[in-house]
């Protein structure tokens, strides 16, 4: 932890000329007998992203973004400012500013000191310095050489290469300083495929927190390019989808983009704290049929979705959501911890310094069952198999959810049947996990794409599950 | 009248215009045969109350800065939100060693000299609003107090918001062309929860304008927030059926967005759009007029020029259902062999021809079916059409509703939905920077229970 803080120190603050006896200060500025609550984030974050179309390397973007968000907490209210200029003065303005949301006070001074260590997720290393730049528009050449190779029905590929690295630095009114160095990186392919007129497309990809040669083992991006391929050639023979109520399999991975969207938002604590939640006032009480267990774990080593800490500079935790089937936590952050008189998980993120953190979901999946997944299958007479999804989308008060189909088979006597176009599955997250009537021993994790928005602020997450049956969901298709 | 910029402004606008000069000169002493550079700055005013308590005061204030370099026909960004001169010479280095790793594209590069934007028309669009803390809460607990008293089914919210910004943005190229404008955006939206039983159904409504007059007040956004919220409660589903659809305005506005993208020059040139090879078909029936106005006065999308300093021009995009202009960016357009049609950044003001039909007329229309009001997930797919959404509304019969529904879905195909588009309402009732009134279509399949 102790180098991260280094770190941070030397990225943020020294170019600035900014010091302890600033910080001191500020945090001072921000505080006052009225005030519960008060913290300062620093951020300083590099982008380097590349992209492939038509063979060609045809752009690239080079990203710097820093500021500071300073926030002062009064009981339910919450005063906010930011400044993308790090200067003493612009700093103290915005502590003004934000402080006045309780007014009155703002004159002491409080003494910083470091956090205790959290553990260490993944490297405190720069992606972007990774590989050179020539290697890694070489990784894209040979992820559309591969696409090429792997169809002649293959007519446009494009790919990116994302990679970030940022660095945060949280000052809390206790003077407690904690920072993180947090790689990402993300590849991307996308295809086209025509076959006598018809055409469709597909994509895939991955990410993690790690370097940029994570791509490079296993020939991982080539990996990308085939399944890119394979999803859009199932897509060409695909018929229309079933429309109604039928019995649902869903695979193992990425479509636990349900879990994300039937439960994860609605047992975050801010939606409960209000009581706007659909799950409201259910803690205890059974959401999931026997053997269900979900978690929302932010501490997987090099995960999209892990943090070392949070963004309030919590330490992220494995939270379990959801105890062979009865509701069992909530996902917090310090403000919404604190007014439902719960500990702080960890789950405390913000999309950047200008924008106030709030309760948001690290990797969240449900653990394995004893099924094997083709008795799963064989257990169905008629209905449908998903096994990769587009995004979802829920109502939290009503409890409603969605989510897109873009891989899927029907099922007839326990048999794999035809492919059939996307379709989006809808079900009631209060009550989709009691029809949960397998679950299978195959607990797999996307494989690091997810991106999650609430309240118009985007976070990287994870999701998994293992194969599992769901007893009635609506399939939103064409055929009857 | 349109207001002139102030002395303040202008001078703020000259010291952006000169940073673009410095981005410029600096791409240029880098070898750069052309560049084009972007720079804004925005201030504003976010205010979140609930159960009448302000719940957040936010102070915003940003900056931002995006250069592309070519080198003959290879390109380079770089984008930055700090303005300081050592950032802008970084911003302009980073870009130029992109550059030297990106290929030759015969596309790349600005748009021809002739096209460029010759004069930057004053569209109306900064009205500032210099609202005290204290003033904006007291706006915003007026909306929540009026939706949490308009039924005592409201028991609970997630409250209201207002928000104002002012922003400057400038755009130059080595062409010689900068042009720069102030722009003002206000806003007002409530968000409450209903309960009846069982039944717990949260919805919202808003406003948005240019300038703070032309906002729909504070009581009917909280009241119709209520309306919408209130009429959710107690919702059924629906067994799976094929029924005729009619679209709420605001919900209408997604199909007219499908249609846009379907159009738009990234998705012809990858052929990733439904409606490849469409232009002059008839796509629409005969009564369909979809155009664009970018230079509305006080237009939310209204700007004078676009993303490449192409002046912007207004232009039918539909004209008795036939399909008349692409929206095309100079890149785009350079890939398919055709010109720019002023559209980086994309379509600006969108508008359908309205119909005669009030809410009521439409409900008579659609007699027996589903009235959708609300749409959740992201299932529609551009490269066939194919289109199936989650969906929330109501089961009309004999033209009147009868009882709200959720939990289902609703499926077809873009090019089916828009050629059997039977009527557009004139019920259009809020204000976006796209105008339409509700769509009828003539069927598709719902799936229920």
């Amino acid at each position: 932890m102790s180098d991260t803080l280094a770190i941070a120190r030397r990225q943020i603050l020294a170019p600035v000329g900014l010091d302890d006896g600033h910080l001191e200060r500020l945090v001072g500025a921000l505080h006052s007998p009225a005030i519960d609550a008060a913290d300062i984030y620093f951020q300083s974050s590099r982008l380097q992203s590349w992209v492939l179309e038509d063979g060609i390397i045809r752009d690239g973007n080079f990203n710097i973004e820093q500021g500071a968000g300073l926030r002062a907490i009064a009981g339910e209210k919450t005063g906010f400012a930011y400044s993308d200029e790090l200067q003493f003065p612009a700093l103290a303005q915005a502590a003004e500013a934000a402080r006045a949301i309780a007014g009155g006070g703002g004159e002491g001074s409080v003494r910083t000191a470091t956090s205790p260590a959290a553990a260490r997720l993944y490297q405190p290393l720069n992606p972007i310095d990774s590989l050179v730049d020539a290697d890694k528009v070489a990784l894209l050449h040979r992820v559309d050489t591969e696409a090429r190779r792997a169809d002649p029905r293959v007519t446009q590929v494009v790919a990116s290469l994302v990679a970030v690295q940022d660095t945060i630095l949280v000052i809390g009114d206790d003077g407690r300083m904690s920072a993180d160095v947090r790689p990402l990186i993300r590849l991307s392919v996308s295809v086209v495929v025509e076959d006598d007129g018809r055409r469709e497309q597909a994509s895939s990809g991955g990410g993690a927190r790690r370097d940029l040669s994570y791509f490079l083992e296993d020939d991982r991006a080539l990996d990308f390019a085939r399944e890119a391929v394979r999803q859009a050639l199932v897509s060409l023979e695909a018929g229309p989808a079933p429309a109604g109520t039928m019995t649902v399999v869903l695979g193992a991975g990425w479509p636990g983009v349900l879990l994300h969207e039937a439960v994860g938002h609605g047992l975050e604590g801010d939606f409960n704290r209000k009581g706007t939640s659909a799950f409201a006032g259910r803690m205890g009480e059974r959401v999931a049929a026997p053997g269900v267990t979900v978690v929302d774990d932010g501490t997987l080593p090099e995960r999209r979705g892990s943090l070392s800490v949070d963004d309030e500079g919590t330490p992220t935790s494995c939270t379990t959501l959801i105890e062979d089937g009865m509701l069992a936590g909530y996902m917090q952050d310090r403000l919404n911890a604190r007014l439902m008189g719960m500990a702080a998980t960890g789950n405390g993120r913000r999309e950047s310094y200008a924008h106030l953190p709030m309760p948001r979901m690290t990797n969240t999946y449900m653990l394995p069952g004893d099924k094997d997944p083709a008795e799963i299958i064989a257990s169905v007479d008629k209905g449908l198999y998903a096994v990769n999804f587009g995004g979802g989308q829920v109502d939290i008060t009503s409890g409603k959810f969605t989510f897109s189909a873009s891989e899927a088979y029907l099922i007839e006597n326990g048999k794999l049947g035809r492919p059939v176009k996307g379709a989006t599955l809808v079900g009631n997250g209060p009550d989709v996990l009691t029809r949960v009537s397998m679950i299978g021993n195959d607990l797999k994790l996307d494989d690091g794409v997810g991106t999650c928005g609430k309240d118009g602020q985007s976070v990287p997450v994870g999701v998994g599950q293992p194969t599992l049956r769901v007893d009635g969901l609506t399939v939103g298709g064409t055929a009857g | 009248m349109p207001n002139l910029a102030t002395a303040d402004t202008a001078e703020r606008l000259a010291t952006l215009e000169q940073t673009i000069e410095d981005l410029l000169q600096e791409a240029k002493r880098h070898g750069a045969s052309a560049a084009e550079a972007v720079v804004s700055n925005t201030t504003g005013l976010e205010i979140a109350v609930r159960l009448g308590e302000v719940e957040t005061v936010e102070h915003t204030r940003d900056h931002g800065l995006g250069i592309s370099v070519y080198f003959g026909h290879r390109k380079g960004s770089a984008s930055t939100s700090d303005l300081s001169p050592d950032a802008v010479r970084d911003a302009v280095r980073q870009a130029c060693s992109i550059a030297s790793h990106t290929q030759e594209d015969r596309c790349a590069g600005l748009a021809p000299a002739e096209l460029m934007a010759t004069d930057v028309p004053d569209l109306d669009l900064s009205h500032p609003w210099d609202i005290p803390v204290d003033a904006a809460v007291a706006l915003a607990i007026t909306c929540e107090d009026a939706a949490r008293a308009a039924d005592p089914r409201i028991v609970n919210s997630e409250g209201a918001s207002f928000g104002t910004t002012t922003a400057l943005s400038v755009y130059g190229n080595s062409h010689g062309f900068v042009g720069g404008y102030p722009s003002s955006r206000h806003e007002l939206s409530c968000a409450v929860v209903g309960k009846d039983g069982d039944s717990m159904q949260r919805d919202f409504w808003w406003t948005t304008a240019r300038a703070p007059e032309d906002l729909e007040s504070a009581e009917s956004v909280g009241r119709r927030a209520a309306e919408r919220t209130v009429a959710r409660l107690n919702a059924r589903r629906l067994g799976t059926c094929e029924v005729p659809v009619l679209f709420r305005a605001d919900v209408a506005m997604g199909l007219l967005r499908s249609f846009a993208g379907a159009i738009s020059g990234g998705n012809l040139y990858r052929r990733t759009s439904f409606l490849l090879d469409k232009l002059g078909a008839q796509i629409f029936p005969d009564f369909v007029r979809i155009y664009e106005q970018p230079h509305r006065l006080r237009g939310l999308g209204s700007a004078p020029f676009d993303g490449d300093g192409v002046a912007t021009v207004a232009k039918d995009l539909v004209t008795d259902g036939v399909l008349q202009s692409w929206l095309l960016d100079h890149y785009s357009a350079c890939r398919m062999g055709l010109t720019t049609t002023g559209n980086a950044g994309g379509a600006r003001n969108l508008s359908i021809g309205l119909g005669s039909d009030d809410r009521d007329a439409m409900l008579r229309r659609l007699d027996r079916g589903l009235l959708v009001t609300s749409l959740m997930g992201q299932g529609v797919k551009m490269i066939t059409g194919d289109y199936s959404r989650g969906a929330a509304g109501f089961w009309v019969e004999n033209g009147e509703i009868q009882y709200p529904v959720e939990e289902i879905t609703i499926a077809g195909n873009l090019a089916d939905m828009f050629r059997g588009l039977v009527a557009v309402g004139n019920d259009y009732d809020f204000a976006s920077s796209m105008t339409t009134g509700s769509w009828l279509i003539e069927r598709m399949t719902v799936a229920g229970e």
